[in-house]
């Protein structure tokens, strides 16, 4: 059936102007540091300063441990979930979708009363295991993400024959899920990891209630006592989350199934 | 038989066990970092300072400041969500069954992926270059059409200002959700309507909005929980003076803004069962109107 | 005048040219089948019958009324098609109303056509049911229901049968036909299933690669292929490549042995290339006198199929295959023995087209 294209190619262009638009506006406000001609001066500016290099390798060190764990901790539930325990899916799909639900908020206030000081597993007590709260937190954070991830990955292997195989070769339960399962899945483990990347990095409000030297905090610093810096950060900011986007696609063009 | 039987047996259980500890770490920690402390709250929530038994707290979100602060976090949260779902719809539709060529798919499926996750504080900064006091479309504004949309009565820092900001990322969230459920749409289904007499509406009213209702009211729900726990984005706009639930609560905690830590938890506990509701309505609409899918 | 007359389509997608210059009538109450390996255009031809696909060039009438350029639900038609497209959100009866319901009848007469439809296709008691509740071949009976609900004039089913196991595929190709006679409908039928195209139909017409190879009753087809593509693709006949060494005497040399038919080779001349083919059941073993044609050759292979043994039977280059009972008190044959094959004069089919 014929139909006119008009209205879509509209659409699409309305929507290509309300995404553009801003990043334009921003990349345009991160220039003008310089009165009277366009400069880089913001992001030399931003780059230079030890807040920024400190708060984010802290970010990036913290969202690689949210990774770790996040991997360490999905990939055996989603791995048994499908080959042993099918009946718990509805149990533990609900529990990765809860954080989606739940706001990032609320959980870290329970933290805060639960793990306080003076409590039976007192968390927030140092530097140290305030940190690894952190870790846990962004775990949860990126919980809906990394099992979606993992699991859609699990799916398109024969989980099954594969374990079985290596089962009758004498391997052990850790050597199958790290020699073979993981090597299969890697795809969606790496999509996982990049995009839990892009939604830690540059998280605001737990690291800031927990009093963390983070990115989001020292961003929401910076917006709070600079004028141009922060339109650079966004750019920054935006820059990253593409490229964590692009890996993904990246990581999937090269996957297994579709050059085989 | 019995005998051969029994140690196959013995054997299945004994590996069903091991599957469930090892799915023991995901249990626990879900338990220590997701379920109890929700509860934790929820408790505190019905306790006063010395950890008796009260319904104060509940009676205190009474207060005009709290009824505002939700009312206008309802309001954006659901006014971001409905324009997230009809231009993110609208703009799934144009690009999947509108006829455009091949490559405006896949390069709209990447652009949804970064845009969706572009949030919190540096989303805040793009606005405010953008819409701000000083920002380039406002400039552009007054510059060639004269329009100060500032005298005008706009401010980013209003329910419009950031609802307009919270759709930079709902629209294209919604085209990330919604596109697997348009692919769903059979060709078939169109075409046997069409040869039945069906005009393009009653195909659209009849057979693909119902086969797509759920999907979409799910969508409408998950975009009404992104906006509703959002915090950054407002605060890097406006500091804490911007009264919506997520910065009360998040003054509350860092300096006890309410002078009442209890009545935090109580705070904590609305947005709980604003959601908790609002999900429960969505499972229970969903399975209502689906009784079509097994 | 034939009720729906297709003249001269073509269809170009982009740079391949899909269906290319088909001329195709059908006369009132017929049941035609477009039988052709995939890709040939048989869906494409139908889309055009029904109007999701305008044709690059030529006519499509029905009942003598230009309908080229008509929308499809102008046409008056009704669609089966391969994957089950009954609409999922409504029930069995709301599927076979929907055409009634959007032609705003009324609400009794909707409801006594609908019952009249169950009947028809014998399930008047799935009447309330979702589609996810039915077998895939009940739910291929409703969507003929939902077809011809609204009385169309011609019916176009597009491999309807496809997607099903082979005992439904079975019983419901006879329900159809029976269906369809009983309505007396217009009807054009795609497959590439040869058997059920032999088995159901009125006529069958041969499609490959865009083109007709040929279009004749069942019969028509099976015995007297005209072209080596219907030869090959309708049945199992054996195809022989020989060299006219006499045109007017009909004699042809396969393999150095000559051999001669009786129907003669108008136009032929000495030295053309060309193929013949013959049925399987015309020949027998064994060297005959008189006129029959014999052909020396070794087995090459036997195939031991209960009552039947098949047997291969190779000459220098080609091969032909033929059935013998199977009996008991007597040894099978054997690979690589010699052996005599005749048939007569008059089963041998010359086909038209070079041989490839
Ligand atoms: N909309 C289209 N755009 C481009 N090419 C098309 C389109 N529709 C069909 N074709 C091409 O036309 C050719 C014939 O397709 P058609 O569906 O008619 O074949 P068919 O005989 O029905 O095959 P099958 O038995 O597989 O259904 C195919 O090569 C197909 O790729
Ligand atoms: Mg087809």
């Amino acid at each position: 059936m014929k139909q006119s294209r008009f209205f879509p190619w509209i659409g699409f262009i309305f929507g290509a102007i309300y995404f553009l638009v801003p990043l334009i506006a921003t990349f345009e406000f991160s220039l003008r540091m310089q009165r009277g001609t366009y400069s880089f001066k913001a992001y030399q500016v931003v780059l230079a300063d030890p807040g920024f290099q400190a708060s984010f390798s802290y970010s990036a060190l913290i969202a690689l441990l949210t990774i770790i764990v996040g991997i360490a901790l999905v990939v055996p539930t989603a791995y048994l979930v499908q080959l042993k325990l099918p009946k718990l899916r509805p149990v533990v799909e609900f529990m990765t979708l809860l954080p989606l639900v739940v706001p990032a908020i609320v959980i870290v206030f329970g933290y805060l009363r639960m793990y306080n000081s003076s409590s039976w597993l007192p968390l927030t007590g140092s530097a140290r295991s305030t940190d690894l709260l952190l870790v846990f937190a962004y775990v949860t954070l990126s919980l809906p993400y990394m099992y979606r991830s993992v699991d859609t990955a699990l799916r398109t292997v024969d989980i099954r024959t594969l374990t079985e195989a290596a089962q009758s070769l004498g391997s052990s339960w850790p050597r199958i899920l790290i020699q073979v399962i993981l090597p299969n899945i890697r795809v969606g483990v790496l999509s996982g990891a990049f995009l839990t990347f892009a939604i830690v990095i540059g998280e605001f409000t737990i690291a800031s209630l927990l009093n963390r030297p983070a990115f989001g905090p020292y961003m929401q610093l910076i917006g709070a006592n600079r004028a141009y810096e922060p339109a650079a950060l966004a750019v920054i900011a935006f820059a990253i989350t593409w490229a964590c986007m692009g890996l993904i696609q990246l990581v999937a063009s090269f996957s297994p199934g579709q050059k085989r | 038989m019995s005998i051969t039987a029994l140690p196959a047996t013995a054997a299945r259980e004994r590996r069903i066990t091991w599957s469930w500890l090892g799915i023991l770490p995901f249990i626990l920690f879900s338990l220590m970092f997701l379920l109890l402390p929700a509860a934790n709250l929820i408790v505190g929530a019905f306790q006063d300072a010395s950890g008796n038994f009260t319904l104060q707290n509940i009676v205190n979100l009474g207060q005009p400041s709290i009824i505002r602060s939700y009312t206008l976090s309802l309001q954006i949260s659901a006014a971001s969500a409905l324009g997230g779902v009809l231009i993110g719809f609208a703009l799934a539709l144009a690009t999947i069954l509108g006829g455009l060529p091949r490559w405006v798919r896949p390069t709209l499926m990447t652009f949804s992926g970064v845009a969706s996750q572009f949030a919190g504080v540096p989303l805040a900064f793009a606005f405010l270059a953008t819409l701000g006091r000083t920002g380039l479309v406002t400039a552009l504004l007054f510059s060639i059409f004269d329009i100060n949309i500032y005298r005008g009565g706009f401010n980013l820092l209003s329910f419009w200002g950031l609802t307009i900001t919270y759709l930079y990322f709902q629209i294209p969230l919604m085209v990330l959700v919604v596109s697997p459920a348009l692919d769903g749409l059979k060709r078939e289904w169109r075409e046997a309507a069409a040869i039945l007499g069906a005009t393009g509406w009653q195909y659209w009213t009849m057979i693909a909005l119902p086969i797509l209702w759920p999907s979409l009211l799910g969508a409408f729900l998950l975009l009404f929980a992104n906006a509703f726990g959002a915090i950054a984005t407002a605060y890097a706009l406006t500091g804490s003076s911007f009264n919506i639930v997520t910065i009360l609560l998040y003054a509350q905690i860092r300096g006890d803004a309410l002078h009442d830590p209890n009545l935090g938890y109580a705070l904590a506990l609305g947005m709980i069962v604003i959601t908790g509701v609002s999900n429960g309505a969505y499972i229970w609409l969903a399975s209502r109107s689906a009784r079509w899918i097994r | 005048m034939a009720f729906l007359s297709i003249e001269r389509i073509t269809k170009t997608f982009g740079a391949t040219t899909t269906v290319k210059g088909v001329d195709l009538a059908v006369e009132r109450g017929e049941f035609v089948t477009l039988l052709g390996p995939s890709g040939c255009g048989k869906t494409t031809i139908l889309r055009m019958v029904a109007g999701f696909e305008t044709p690059s060039s030529g006519t499509i009438r029905i009942d003598g009324k230009d309908v080229t350029d008509l929308k499809p639900h102008q046409r008056k038609i009704g669609m089966v098609f391969q994957a089950y497209a009954l609409f999922p959100n409504m029930t069995v009866a709301d599927n076979i109303a929907f055409g009634l319901k959007v032609a705003r009848k009324n609400g009794a007469e909707i409801a006594s056509r609908v019952k009249e439809m169950l009947e028809l296709i014998k399930l008047p008691q799935v009447a309330e049911r979702y589609p996810y509740q039915l077998s895939g071949g009940q739910q291929q009976r409703v969507a003929l229901a939902r077809a011809l609900a609204i009385k169309p004039q011609i019916l176009l089913l597009d491999e309807p049968l496809s997607a099903l196991d082979a005992k439904i595929r079975v019983s419901l190709r006879d329900e159809i036909r029976a269906v369809q006679r009983q309505l007396g409908i217009t009807t054009i039928f795609v497959t590439h299933d040869q058997e059920e195209a032999l088995s159901m139909s009125d006529r069958v017409c041969v499609m490959s690669e865009g083109r007709i190879e040929q279009l004749g009753t069942p019969f028509e087809i099976y015995n007297y292929p005209k072209t080596r593509f219907v030869a090959s693709f309708v049945g199992t006949l054996n195809i022989l490549s020989g060299r006219v060494s006499d045109g007017a005497e009909g004699r042809i040399v396969v393999d150095g042995q000559e051999i001669v038919t009786s129907r003669g080779l108008n136009g032929a001349s000495t030295g053309d290339a060309l193929a013949v083919a013959l049925r399987p059941e015309a020949l027998s073993i064994g060297r005959a006198n008189g006129s029959s044609n014999n052909l020396e050759g070794t087995i090459d292979e036997v195939h031991f199929l209960g009552s039947v043994v098949r047997i291969r039977v190779r000459f220098k280059e080609s091969a032909v295959s033929l059935d013998t009972f199977n009996r008991p008190n007597a040894a099978p044959p054997e690979r690589g023995q010699p052996i005599t094959v005749n048939f007569g004069r008059e089963d041998i089919l010359v086909l038209e087209g070079a041989p490839n």
